[in-house]
C-alpha cells in the first residue's frame, strides 16, 4: 500500500506540473503582456521597459521558473485590471466557491444516496422509473438556464428567496440547487449500479442466509461496500464543482472565484485566471489524493493489502 | 450412450446477435423516443431556411416582444412571437438548433478520434506508452473544463469552427478512459492471442480485431459527449464568449432574453426547453444504445 | 427406521417455476425429500439440474422472479410455508443454517471475521458482543482454525480459501443448528483441501447431532460420507436411495451414467477414456412431458416421449423415474 501511494503522490506531482506549465502557456499565448501591462498608447520603448522590468524578454523557461517559484512563495503576481495582488483577490472569494460547492455536494449526495439505494432494492418498478427519470433530468437540465428558471419561480413570482449576492445562507440556497443538480444524477447511477451489483453478491446471500433482518443486510451488509465508489466520486466531484461553479456564481452574482475567474476572462486579466485555473486544477489534484486515502480507510483489501 | 433415439432433441435455435438487438430496438422505448426526437430535430435543422416562417435576421422594430400564440397579444404570423429586435422567434430557435448540432456533431467526432486513439494506444500496447497515456488523461481531468474553455475561446473567438476545436481538445478524456479498460479485456482475449500467433501485425489487430469492439462503447459515449458539447456551446454563448450575435445559438436566446425576462419569460423559457429536450433526447438515445448492445442485457 | 421425532426436514412436492422472456422455466419439479437426524443426504447432479435451486427454496432465498409451490416444507415440525418472512428469518441461521459454494466470495470484505460470526448469535440469541466472541473462538478452534482469536479480527481477503470455506462452517454452527444445507462446500477449493473440508463436516455432523444436506456434483465425494443419495436431472429426482443401494444397484440411466464418470484408481483401466456422458441438456422452458433424459439416452425408445416420469419403486426406499423394466437393465448395465 506505501508503494502505491508513493506512486500516486509522484503522478499527482508530475501532472501538477504539467497543469502549472498549461497555465503559465496560457498567459503567454493571450497576448503581449508587456504591451497589456503598458497601458493602450505606450510607446514601443516603454513596453520594450516594461518587459525589462517584469522579465518578459526572457527565455519562456526562465519566465516559468521564476514565475513557478514566486506562485510556490504565494506571490502569483498582480492584476491588470485592479493591481492587487491575485492572491489577495483569490482567498477574499474562495470561501464562498468552497461553501457553495460543499453545499452543492451535500444536497446532492443527500438526493442520491437515498434514491440510489431506493431504485436498486425496488429496481426495475415505478419507484426506480421515476429515480432514473430525476437522473436523466438532472442531467440534461442546463444549470445556468436552470439558475434562471428558479430565479424566475422562487425569487420573482414566489418572493422567498434572494436571487444574487453572497451575504447569507438564503442567497446560497438557488444556487446550490442549480449547481446540485448538477452532479446528482452520476452519484445516483453509481450507487444504484453499486447496490445493484452488491445485492448480487454472495456475500449478501449469506447474510440473509444468516437471518440478519433485512435492514443489517441492507445497511450493514450492503450500503458500505455500494458506497466506496461513490466516495471516490464525490471527491471528484468536489473538484469538479470548484471549477465548474463559474457559470452558476455569474448567473446568481455570487462573488466567489469563478465569478471572478469570468470577470477576469472578459477584461483579459489573465494574471489572475491563470491563477484560479492552476488553483482549482491543484485543489482538484489534492482532492483525488484524499479520495484514494479515505477508500484505503474503508477497504480493508486496500488497507491492507 | 450418443446417437439415442433422441440424440437430436432438445436443441434450441438461438437467435443471433443482430437478431437479439433489433428485438431490444424495437421494445425499448427510450431508445425510440430519444432517437425519434433527435430526427425531427436534426430534420427541423437542416430544412430550417424552408420550414420556419420568415429569415432569422431581419429585425422588424414595430414587431417588438410580440407574446407567443398562447398568450393574449400572440398571432399565428410569429407562432413563438418575436424577440426585443422584432425578429421571429420561432424561426430563431430553428436556425439555434443547426449551431447546436453542428457544434455537438463536430465536438463528438473530434473529442471520439482524439480520446479513442489514445484509449485505443495505451491499452493496447499498455506499460510506458499506457503510462503516458494515464498521465495526459490525468492532467486532462485535472484541468477545469469550462474556465480552460472560456479562457480559450476568449483568446481565438467564438466562430464555429473554433468552438467545435476547442469543445472537441476539451471532452475527449471519457473515450479514452473507457477505450483503455475495454481495450485492455480484449487484448488478453483468444481471438487477438491468436491474431498474434498468426503473425499479425499491430495495425492490422488495432483495426480489424480492437476496433469492431470497441465502436458500440464509442457511439454510446459519442452520444452522451455531443450532449454536453451542446450544454458547453449554450454557457459558452450564455457568458457572451461563444457565438457572437446576431447568429441565433440557444445560449445566446437565453443571454439576450435575460434582460426581459421577469415580464417576458418565455424569451428564456423556450430555447432553454429547446435545450433541455434536446440534451434529453441524446441522453436516451445513448442510454439505449447501451442497452440494445451490451452483451446480457443487464445495467443500464 | 427412523422415528417421526428424527425427520429434521421433510419436503414433498416442491416445485419451482422462473419465469424468463420465452416462458415458465421449471427449476425445479416436484420434488420429494427428508433430512434425518445425524444422517446425510446427498443431491447430486449436473449444473442446471435444480439442485441449488431445491436447497434456496428450502432457506427461502430463491431469487425474487422465482416462484415456489410445495405440498409440505415442514422444519421440525414447523410448517415454513406458512411462516411470515420476518418469522422465517428468526429460523434461518438458527436452526437452520447453509454453506455455499464459494468461500471467497461469500464472506464480506469490508467487515472483520469475527463481526461477521458474532452478529448471528446476537441476532438468533440476542447474547452480548462478548458471549458471541467467546462462542465463535470456540467454534474456531472446533473447525481446526489455530490463533482463533487473531483471526477473528482479520479481513476475508488475509485468508485462504480452505480457512475461509471452514469459517463459513463455523458460521453455520453458530447457534447449533438442527439441519445444514452444504451447496457445494468443496468445489472452489484445492484437490488437497477438500478432503479435510469434507471429513470435518462429517466429524461436525455427528458432533453437533445434526441432519446434513450436501449438494454436489461429484458423485465420487458421495459414496464415502453421504447415507442417502437423491440424484437429480433437469429439475427432478430421477432415482432415489439408500448410498449403498445406488452403488450396488444404478438403476436409471443416468444413475449409471454419472456412476461410469467416477474414476477408481486400480479399476478404471488406464488409457480408457473415462465416462462422460454425451448430449445437451434440455431446456427447462415451458412443459416437457416424458423423460428429460431421452435425447441423451441410449436406450431411449418411443414410449419414453410420454412417459418416464412415473416414480417406480424397485425395493423399499430405492425409487426410480424411467419406462425401463429394472431387470433389463440390471442385466445390460450391472453385470453380477
Amino acid at each position: 500500500m506505501g508503494r502505491f501511494f508513493v506512486q500516486r503522490l509522484g503522478v499527482a506531482v508530475l501532472v501538477a506540473i504539467t497543469v502549472s506549465i498549461i497555465g503559465f502557456a496560457l498567459l503567454r499565448v493571450s497576448g503581449d503582456l508587456a504591451a497589456d501591462l503598458a497601458g493602450e498608447d505606450a510607446t514601443p520603448a516603454e513596453i520594450a521597459e516594461i518587459a525589462a522590468l517584469y522579465g518578459l524578454d526572457r527565455p519562456l523557461h526562465e519566465q516559468y521558473l521564476t514565475w513557478a517559484a514566486d506562485a510556490l512563495g504565494g506571490d502569483l503576481g498582480q492584476s491588470l485590471f485592479t493591481n492587487e495582488p491575485v492572491m489577495d483577490l483569490i482567498l477574499e472569494r474562495v470561501g464562498v466557491t468552497i461553501l457553495l460547492s460543499v453545499y452543492s455536494l451535500v444536497l446532492a449526495l443527500g438526493i442520491a444516496i437515498p434514491l440510489g439505494v431506493l431504485a436498486a432494492i425496488r429496481a426495475n418498478t415505478s419507484i426506480d422509473r421515476a429515480a432514473l427519470g430525476v437522473a436523466v433530468f438532472g442531467q440534461a437540465i442546463p444549470n445556468f438556464w436552470f439558475g434562471l428558471i428558479l430565479i424566475y419561480l422562487f425569487g420573482v413570482l414566489l418572493r422567498w428567496l434572494p436571487i444574487s449576492g453572497s451575504s447569507s445562507f438564503a442567497h446560497f440556497i438557488l444556487p446550490t440547487v442549480a449547481l446540485g443538480t448538477a452532479v446528482m444524477p452520476a452519484l445516483m447511477r453509481l450507487t444504484r449500479t453499486g447496490m445493484l451489483e452488491v445485492l448480487e453478491a454472495d456475500f449478501i446471500r449469506t447474510a440473509r442466509a444468516k437471518g440478519l433482518r433485512p435492514g443489517a443486510v441492507f445497511f450493514k451488509h450492503a450500503l458500505r461496500n455500494a458506497v466506496l465508489p461513490v466516495v471516490s466520486l464525490s471527491a471528484v466531484s468536489l473538484g469538479f464543482l470548484l471549477g465548474g461553479s463559474v457559470i452558476v456564481e455569474t448567473v446568481f452574482a455570487l462573488n466567489g472565484i469563478g465569478l471572478l475567474a469570468y470577470e477576469s476572462i472578459l477584461r483579459s486579466d489573465f494574471p489572475v485566471v491563470q491563477s484560479i485555473l492552476v488553483f482549482v486544477s491543484l485543489a482538484y489534484i489534492v482532492l483525488t489524493l484524499a479520495s484514494d486515502l479515505i477508500n484505503a480507510r474503508l477497504d480493508p483489501r486496500i488497507r491492507l493489502g | 450412450m450418443a446417437g439415442g433415439l433422441f440424440a437430436n432433441e432438445f436443441r434450441a435455435d438461438a437467435p443471433g446477435p443482430g437478431e437479439i438487438m433489433r428485438r431490444r430496438g424495437r421494445s425499448h422505448v427510450g431508445f425510440l423516443a430519444g432517437t425519434g426526437f433527435v430526427l425531427l430535430v436534426v430534420l427541423l435543422a437542416v430544412f430550417a431556411p424552408w420550414v420556419s416562417p420568415s429569415d432569422p435576421f431581419t429585425q422588424n422594430l414595430d414587431a417588438r416582444l410580440i407574446d407567443p400564440f398562447w398568450a393574449k397579444g400572440g398571432d399565428w404570423a410569429h407562432p413563438l412571437g418575436t424577440d426585443s429586435l422584432g425578429r421571429d422567434y420561432l424561426t430563431r430557435i430553428l436556425f439555434g438548433a443547426r449551431i447546436s448540432l453542428t457544434i455537438g456533431f463536430g465536438a463528438a467526432i473530434i473529442s471520439g478520434l482524439v480520446g479513442s486513439t489514445v484509449g485505443i494506444i495505451g491499452g493496447y500496447f499498455g506499460g510506458r506508452v499506457d503510462a503516458v497515456v494515464m498521465y495526459l488523461i490525468n492532467v486532462k481531468l485535472a484541468l477545469p473544463g469550462i474556465l480552460i474553455a472560456l479562457s480559450l475561446v476568449s483568446v481565438f473567438g467564438g466562430s464555429l469552427i473554433a468552438l467545435i476545436a476547442i469543445l472537441g481538445f476539451l471532452f475527449w478524456d471519457r473515450f479514452a478512459v473507457v477505450t483503455r479498460s475495454v481495450t485492455q479485456q480484449i487484448r488478453g482475449q483468444e481471438f487477438v492471442t491468436a491474431a498474434h500467433a498468426v503473425g499479425a501485425s499491430h495495425t492490422r489487430i488495432l483495426l480489424r480485431e480492437i476496433l469492431p469492439n470497441v465502436t458500440s462503447h464509442i457511439i454510446v459515449i459519442a452520444s452522451l459527449e455531443m450532449a454536453i458539447a451542446i450544454l458547453v456551446e449554450a454557457v459558452l454563448s450564455f457568458l457572451g464568449l461563444g457565438i457572437q450575435p446576431p447568429t441565433p445559438s440557444w445560449g445566446l436566446l437565453i443571454s439576450e432574453g435575460r434582460n426581459f425576462m421577469f415580464f417576458k419569460p418565455w424569451l428564456i423559457a423556450l430555447p432553454g426547453l429547446a435545450l433541455f429536450f434536446l440534451v434529453i433526447a441524446i441522453n436516451l438515445m445513448g442510454d439505449g444504445i447501451r442497452d440494445i448492445t451490451v452483451p446480457e442485457g443487464r445495467g443500464r | 427406521m427412523t422415528s417421526e421425532r428424527d425427520t429434521i426436514l421433510r419436503v414433498r412436492d416442491l416445485s419451482v417455476d422462473i419465469p424468463v422472456p420465452s416462458g415458465t422455466l421449471h427449476a425445479v419439479r416436484n420434488v420429494d425429500l427428508s433430512a434425518i437426524r445425524g444422517r446425510t443426504l446427498a443431491i447430486v447432479g449436473e449444473s442446471g439440474c435444480g439442485k441449488t435451486m431445491t436447497a434456496l427454496a428450502v432457506m427461502r432465498l430463491l431469487p425474487g422472479r422465482a416462484r415456489l409451490r410445495a405440498r409440505e416444507i415442514g422444519l421440525e415440525g414447523t410448517d415454513l410455508r406458512s411462516l411470515s418472512d420476518k418469522a422465517f428469518s428468526a429460523i434461518r441461521g438458527n436452526r437452520m443454517a447453509m454453506i455455499f459454494q464459494d468461500p471467497m466470495t461469500s464472506l464480506n470484505p469490508v467487515y472483520p471475521i469475527g463481526d461477521q460470526l458474532e452478529e448471528i448469535h446476537i441476532r438468533h440469541r440476542g447474547s452480548g458482543r462478548r458471549e458471541a466472541r467467546e462462542r465463535a473462538e470456540y467454534l474456531l478452534a472446533r473447525v481446526g482454525i489455530v490463533n482463533p482469536g487473531t483471526r477473528l479480527r482479520q479481513f476475508p481477503h488475509q485468508l485462504s480459501g480452505g480457512l475461509r470455506q471452514r469459517i463459513m462452517i463455523a458460521m453455520a454452527l453458530m447457534c447449533d443448528p438442527a439441519l445444514i444445507v452444504a451447496d457445494e462446500p468443496t468445489t472452489a477449493l484445492d484437490v488437497t483441501v477438500q478432503a479435510q473440508v469434507l471429513h470435518l463436516l462429517k466429524d461436525l455432523q455427528a458432533e453437533f447431532d445434526m441432519a446434513l444436506i450436501l449438494i454436489t456434483h461429484d458423485l465420487g465425494i458421495v459414496a464415502r460420507i453421504a447415507d442417502r443419495i437423491a440424484v437429480m436431472y433437469a429439475g427432478r429426482i430421477v432415482e432415489t436411495g439408500s448410498s449403498r443401494q445406488i452403488f450396488a444397484a444404478p438403476t436409471h440411466p443416468y444413475t449409471q451414467g454419472l456412476i461410469d464418470c467416477i474414476p477408481y484408481p486400480g479399476k478404471t483401466e488406464r488409457r480408457t477414456a473415462l465416462g462422460s456422458i454425451p448430449g445437451i441438456v434440455p431446456s427447462l422452458v415451458g412443459d416437457a412431458p416424458g423423460c428429460m433424459f431421452r435425447n441423451r439416452c441410449a436406450m431411449a425408445e418411443e414410449r419414453c416421449r410420454d412417459g418416464g416420469n412415473v416414480e417406480r419403486s424397485v425395493e423399499d426406499g430405492h425409487s426410480y423415474r424411467c419406462v425401463h423394466p429394472v431387470e433389463r437393465l440390471r442385466g445390460t448395465m450391472v453385470p453380477s
